[in-house]
């Protein structure tokens, strides 16, 4: 196997595939869904958020790839407790690590750091942000499907 | 240009086809390239590229206008391209060949033609549950427009047209039927004679999709008795971007016209347009001169290997690709009808087919991983996506091989 399919398919996405965090429904939540039209994963991203704008509580459900799944299982677990604001910010950062060049050094974005191979992989990119692009759709309570292309 | 190859026996000479292919030679993140993904686009053989490069360099002119002799050869080789394109599908008239895009192209040609001159509000539109895109929206966009219904043959689980459902569905209001020769999923060949043979008794005419057959079987569109047969340049080993749609000449002659513009016209004043005789009148405009004499390189390239073998050979490596793929513990092949060509789909335990299809590209195996463009079949099947290795007559048992090696190391990363 070669280095970059190790730096891909780390452990740590491996077991977020196989046993998504905070993979179910939000009574009464916002929401919003997510779909990729390139491989067809869908996924519907819940949050609630209480005062001063903290989320207070993530979830998602769906269907995708192993690096769409993990990639929201992480993004659900980095945000809890972090105002929408915040985690706008940190949406752009993990944005630019996993569309960096393979030079540029790789942000500490904690846990989602173990994402930081896909950008040896451009094609997957949109597998690794589409709970992330879901979110900002949730967020703001768009009652539409938030696509990839 | 083109190379005849040949083997004792009458089987296929595999290595020399291969070396015909420039692009097979190369290596991909350090691996022989193992191309399985034909049934998306098939790679061109150096008789194409040299077709292409020919015509940009000696012969580039526009066609039937000009009184220049450039003009006078870019006429001939694209004139010679449609009498190609006639003799490979048995065509009665070489009329009856129109020059498009691609298998997209004719489709909608059709639809936006002979669809809108003929169905109306109540009509019905016959398709199949194993239909691409392509051969669905066209009708549909058509259908809203009439207030006409489409009616929809089921599969059986292997992947088999219900053939009692397809005829229960022909009725009085049916106006045409859209099908498949061969699926892009599934592999399925459906059997076209039979169902043109049910559709025309009852006075349906029938439109037959064949971007996945013709690289892959003989065709023959008069034994066929179809009304109308599409195909796609490139996944026969021609060029991207053009494409034929054969027509019966009776329809093609009462249709009305599809795009204006040059090229399709007889007299134009500002009061009315006369249209010219078949086939330009459905020629809008300059057409891809280059990939009609491309696709005729790449139509004469394969006549030369003959069909008739190519299927043979086919048939045997996807028996062989079948049999190895089964063997992968956890894999489960999708479409198992008795008569296939080319397609293997499958889905491999837990994993998903995108993060397969990543994992065989860093072997160096390029196959696909998605809905194929055919989003309800995949509801039909139960699945977001598959996998789907697809073969041409340049692929090998060792490639099939490589595949199967391929699937053990994404059974190693998913362990």
């Amino acid at each position: 196997m070669s280095a970059e399919l190790q730096d891909l398919y780390q452990e740590m996405i491996l077991d977020h595939n196989r046993r998504p965090r905070n993979f179910r429904a939000i009574a009464d939540a916002r929401h919003a869904e997510g779909y990729n039209p390139l491989c067809g994963d869908r996924i519907t991203v819940y949050l609630t958020v209480g005062d001063g704008g903290t989320i207070t509580d993530v979830s998602f459900q769906g269907s995708g790839c192993a690096i769409s799944k993990a990639s929201a299982s992480l993004m659900t677990e980095s945000i809890k407790g972090k105002t929408v604001e915040e985690a706008q910010a940190l949406f752009e950062r993990f944005q630019r690590m996993i569309t960096a060049s393979g030079e540029t050094p790789i942000d500490d974005l904690g846990k989602l750091t173990v994402l930081a191979g896909v950008r040896q992989f451009p094609v997957r990119v949109k597998c690794a942000s589409l709970a992330w692009h879901t979110l900002r759709a949730a967020v703001d309570a768009r009652n539409e499907v938030v696509s990839t292309e | 240009m083109a190379t005849v190859v040949s083997a004792p026996r009458g089987g296929l000479n595999v290595n020399a086809i291969r070396q015909d292919f420039p692009i097979l030679r190369q290596q991909v993140h350090g691996k022989p390239l193992v191309y399985l993904d034909n049934a998306a686009t098939t790679q061109k053989p150096q008789a194409v590229i040299d077709s292409l490069v020919h015509y940009y360099a000696q012969e580039n002119s526009n066609v039937h206008r000009g009184v220049h002799e450039l003009s006078g050869r870019a006429t001939d080789a694209y004139d010679a391209a449609r009498e190609t394109v006639r003799r490979f599908l048995n065509a009665a008239d070489s009329r009856e060949i129109v020059f498009v895009r691609g298998t997209t192209e004719a489709i909608n040609l059709v639809a936006q033609t002979y669809g809108r001159a003929h169905v109306g509000r109540g009509d019905e539109i016959v398709l199949t549950e194993m239909e691409h895109h392509s051969n669905i929206v066209p009708w549909q966009i058509l259908s809203q427009e009439k207030g006409a219904q489409l009616r929809v043959v089921p599969i059986a689980d292997a992947g088999e047209l219900r053939l009692d459902e397809f005829e229960r569905l022909l009725t009085d209001r049916t106006r045409l039927v859209c099908v498949t020769h061969v699926s892009n999923v599934l592999g399925t060949v459906n059997p076209v004679a039979d169902l043109v043979r049910l559709a025309r008794s009852r006075g349906i005419p029938v439109l037959i999709d064949g971007a996945q057959a013709v690289a892959h079987m003989p065709v023959d569109v008069e034994a066929l008795g179809c009304d109308f047969y599409a195909f796609s340049g490139h996944k026969i080993f021609g060029p991207t971007g053009i494409g034929v749609l054969y027509g019966r000449k009776a329809l093609l002659d009462a249709m009305p016209v599809y795009q204006g513009g040059g090229g399709m016209i007889g007299r134009v004043t500002f009061d009315r347009t006369t249209y010219a005789e078949l086939p330009y009148k459905f020629e809008a405009g300059t057409p891809h001169i280059a990939g009609a004499i491309g696709l005729a390189a790449a139509l004469d390239y394969l006549t030369a290997i003959g069909l008739e073998r190519v299927a043979a050979y086919e048939h045997d490596l996807l028996e062989y690709g079948a049999q190895a793929l089964s063997q992968v513990p956890g894999l489960q092949l999708t479409g198992t009808a008795r008569s296939k060509a080319s397609v293997l789909s499958f889905a491999l335990h837990d994993v998903h087919p995108h993060d397969v299809g990543t994992i065989l590209d860093r072997e160096g195996v390029a196959i696909r991983a998605g809905h194929h463009c055919c989003q309800p079949l995949m509801a039909r099947l139960g699945v977001p996506a598959t996998a789907r290795a697809s073969l041409a007559m340049y692929n090998t048992r060792e490639e099939i091989d490589a595949l199967v090696r391929a699937l053990q190391t994404v059974r190693e990363v998913f362990a």
